[in-house]
């Protein structure tokens, strides 16, 4: 059989015990979703997108089993004025939620309007995604558009007063979560999205944000720090005239996680800043992919990825930035950096930068290193204990990563759950 | 305080012994000086008290307060007391000089057992050092030695002393790369330390700095060995004649 036929097969009987949720204003592009992925099939190890990453954790029929891990501490962005959205194994908590209601913004769930045939995210919803399956097949993203069970549809007319925190709390050892939020930003309106927790067993996660001229959206996120848990995320941006999205991810354990950023600078003058710092020990495999693509003049972007890896865990980058004819003075910065605290850990990094304009600024870099042992030596040679002294690098391997997030609170924030993590040893 | 006896040490890496049988006591409340031609095993010495990897101890001990340190984690040995002035200070990107200094201060602390320095009186402190040592607020605030000049380089390892007060200080040619006025400051800093139960080893090629900072006994190391011991007039003896007469000497 030949890999198609390998993958459709394989796809079909994945797909036949699902039910496509086929209701409301969403419908058409759930079945249109529907048809996308079988056109491509679901991933498989063979996929150059999926070389250094097993799919099969997110394809497979059965959820892989993980423990839920008994966690004291309060959700990380309690510690901020948030209006606060909660899920439990993906389902929304009125009980623990601030409710959906907020100044400048609507907020529905995608479970609640199934009902309507006619909803403004109805001209979003899974097409951003589908477009960004070009050049680059994503299934597992359609995968979710099509299944998606729940989400938050956000609407922001105008700056709202205070951060939206959407908490993913897991109780189940086998829950298997797809959600599927669409935020739209209209013209000068900005907002601050911060995620946090475990969600899932294996959790299926897509954003969908387009963000409009002189719109802002500056999107932080705290992965779960479960060590068996599987997680797949994608955000798919499009940014027009002068519009920001800056987007940063931290990420300690999880057996396997892999976000991808698919960002398409539509308009002039526009900015993306993506970031992530992650720490990871054993089993741990962590995989950022990323694909900027700059289709007008003048836009920045920067890519900034920091891995601390361990006692054979395994780091993955895999990012892009793809320059069009007409994006003249594109200014493009990438780089991925990896902490080896052992030998038996590895980063497999694969930077790439596809530039059809001229007059441009690109840019990038990849590097694998171990701990400064002439650093080492002097903390320690000063009284800070090895493990201390360790720490103490770690964290300044990862701050330029963390510089990314420019509100000081949430850095701050960060900063302090990393470090807490570390201390105890994540 | 110091007491160094037939100390033998190699590279481990490759077949090459450095010192050859160090044979030197500090008495606490003295300032022993060593000078000696370039490779000839000073910085070594320092590295290996202060617990530097890299090195194996073929024969010999070096003890601190009456304990073995060679067995000893380098962090163990700061706690124990020992403090090692770089030659060449490290720099680390990333690591705020403050809360590196606080780590150091709190870490030491919290292995003698003693509390927490609170972060005022922390604040206060370092102030306070720093402003003696011509140490502005921005050198504190920028990652440890990064960017730092030579001088400035040199004067942070003295603050970093000054905070830790230990009891051994080993001073690994501080005085290079300082001008007059920073050696005097270096030189104030070290005296303001000087009490009846503390030692130092001085480590430097010139008498200027032994000008300010009196040493008790000057030790000429040559090939690994100490081969003479004598008065601050053995510091002038160099300075004015170089090493060749103490070497055809002893030879
Ligand atoms: N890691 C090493 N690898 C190879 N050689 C080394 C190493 N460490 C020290 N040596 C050698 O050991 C000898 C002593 O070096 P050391 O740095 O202790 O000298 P020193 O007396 O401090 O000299 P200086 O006055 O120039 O600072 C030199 O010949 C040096 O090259
Ligand atoms: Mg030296």
């Amino acid at each position: 059989m030949s890999l198609a036929q390998t993958k459709e097969k394989a796809t079909k009987e994945r797909l036949t015990s699902m039910e496509l949720p086929l209701k409301g204003w969403s419908a058409s592009a759930r079945s249109d979703a529907y048809d996308r992925l079988m056109g491509m099939g679901l991933p498989v190890r063979r996929d150059e997108y999926w070389k250094y990453t097993r799919p099969d954790a997110f394809t497979s029929a059965d959820v892989p089993r993980a423990a839920v891990q008994e966690d004291n501490d309060a959700p990380i962005f309690d510690a901020l004025d948030c209006h606060k959205l909660v899920f439990v194994d993906g389902i929304y908590s009125e009980e623990f939620s601030d409710g959906l209601s907020i100044d400048g913004v609507t907020l529905e769930l995608l479970s609640s309007t199934s009902d309507v045939d006619i909803h403004w995210a109805k001209s979003l919803y899974g097409s951003l995604e589908k477009k960004g399956q070009k050049p680059v097949a994503r299934p597992l993203a359609a995968f979710n558009s099509a299944f998606a069970q729940e989400g938050i549809l956000m609407h922001v007319k105008k700056t709202p007063p205070k951060p939206i925190s959407l908490h993913y709390v897991r109780e189940s050892d086998v829950s298997d979560v797809m959600l599927h939020h669409v935020v739209k930003i209209d013209e000068g309106a900005s907002i601050t999205i911060l995620e946090s927790g475990d969600v899932a067993a294996r959790c299926n996660m897509a954003i969908e944000a387009e963000i409009e001229k002189d719109g802002q959206l500056n999107h932080v996120r705290a992965q779960g720090r479960d060590h068996e848990r599987n997680a797949l995320t994608h955000i798919f941006a499009q940014l027009e005239e002068q519009s920001q999205f800056k987007s940063f991810c931290l990420t300690m354990n999880g057996v396997l996680t892999r976000n991808e950023t698919v960002i398409e600078m539509r308009g002039d003058d526009g900015m993306a800043h993506v970031a992530g710092a992650s720490v990871g020990d054993g089993d741990f495999h962590h995989d950022d992919t990323v694909f900027i693509t700059h289709d007008a003049l003048r836009g920045e972007s920067r890519q900034v990825f920091k891995k601390v890896l361990r006692n054979g865990a395994t780091g993955v980058f895999q990012g892009k930035i793809l320059v069009k004819p007409d994006a003249q003075k594109t200014d493009g910065y990438q780089i991925s950096q990896s902490l080896l605290l052992d030998d038996d850990s590895q980063f497999l990094a694969k930077p790439e930068l596809e530039i059809y304009a001229d007059d441009v600024a690109c840019s990038h870099g990849s590097t694998s290193g171990a701990i400064d042992e002439e650093a080492l030596f002097y903390l320690r040679s000063r009284g800070v204990p090895a493990e201390e002294a360790t720490n103490l690098l770690t964290l300044a391997f990862l701050a330029e990563a963390l510089e990314e997030v420019e509100n000081q609170e949430i850095s701050d924030v960060l900063n302090a759950h990393l470090e807490g993590c570390l201390k105890r040893g994540c | 305080m110091l007491e160094i006896k037939n100390l033998c040490v190699s590279l481990e890496e490759e077949d090459k012994r450095i010192l050859k049988g160090v044979n030197l006591t500090v008495e606490a409340g003295k300032v022993h000086a060593i000078m000696g031609p370039n490779g000839s095993g000073k910085s070594t010495l320092s590295y290996v008290l202060s617990g530097r990897e890299g090195y194996e101890v073929t024969d010999g001990s070096a003890r601190l307060l009456d304990e073995d340190i060679l067995d000893m984690e380098p962090e163990e040995r700061a706690a124990a007391g020992l403090f090692l002035a770089f030659q060449y200070p490290v720099e680390i990107p990333g690591v705020g000089n403050m809360t590196f200094l606080r780590t150091a201060v709190n870490a030491q602390r919290k292995s003698r057992g003693q509390q927490e320095m609170s972060a005022t009186d922390f604040l206060k402190e370092v102030r306070s050092e720093a402003k003696a040592l011509k140490i502005d607020a921005d050198m504190l605030k920028r990652p440890v030695n990064v960017g730092f000049s030579g001088g400035e380089k040199k004067r942070n390892e003295i603050l970093q002393m000054a905070m830790l007060e230990p009891k051994m200080c080993i001073l690994d040619e501080t005085d290079s790369g300082l001008d007059v006025d920073a050696m005097k400051l270096v030189a104030e800093g070290v005296n303001a330390l000087r009490s009846n139960d503390r030692g130092f080893l001085v480590i430097t090629h010139y008498q200027r700095l032994l000008d300010h900072i009196k040493p008790d006994v000057v030790h000429i190391m040559a090939d690994g060995r100490i081969v003479k011991t004598g008065g601050p007039e053995l510091a002038l003896e160099v300075e004015n004649n170089g090493y060749s007469d103490i070497l055809a000497e002893v030879a």
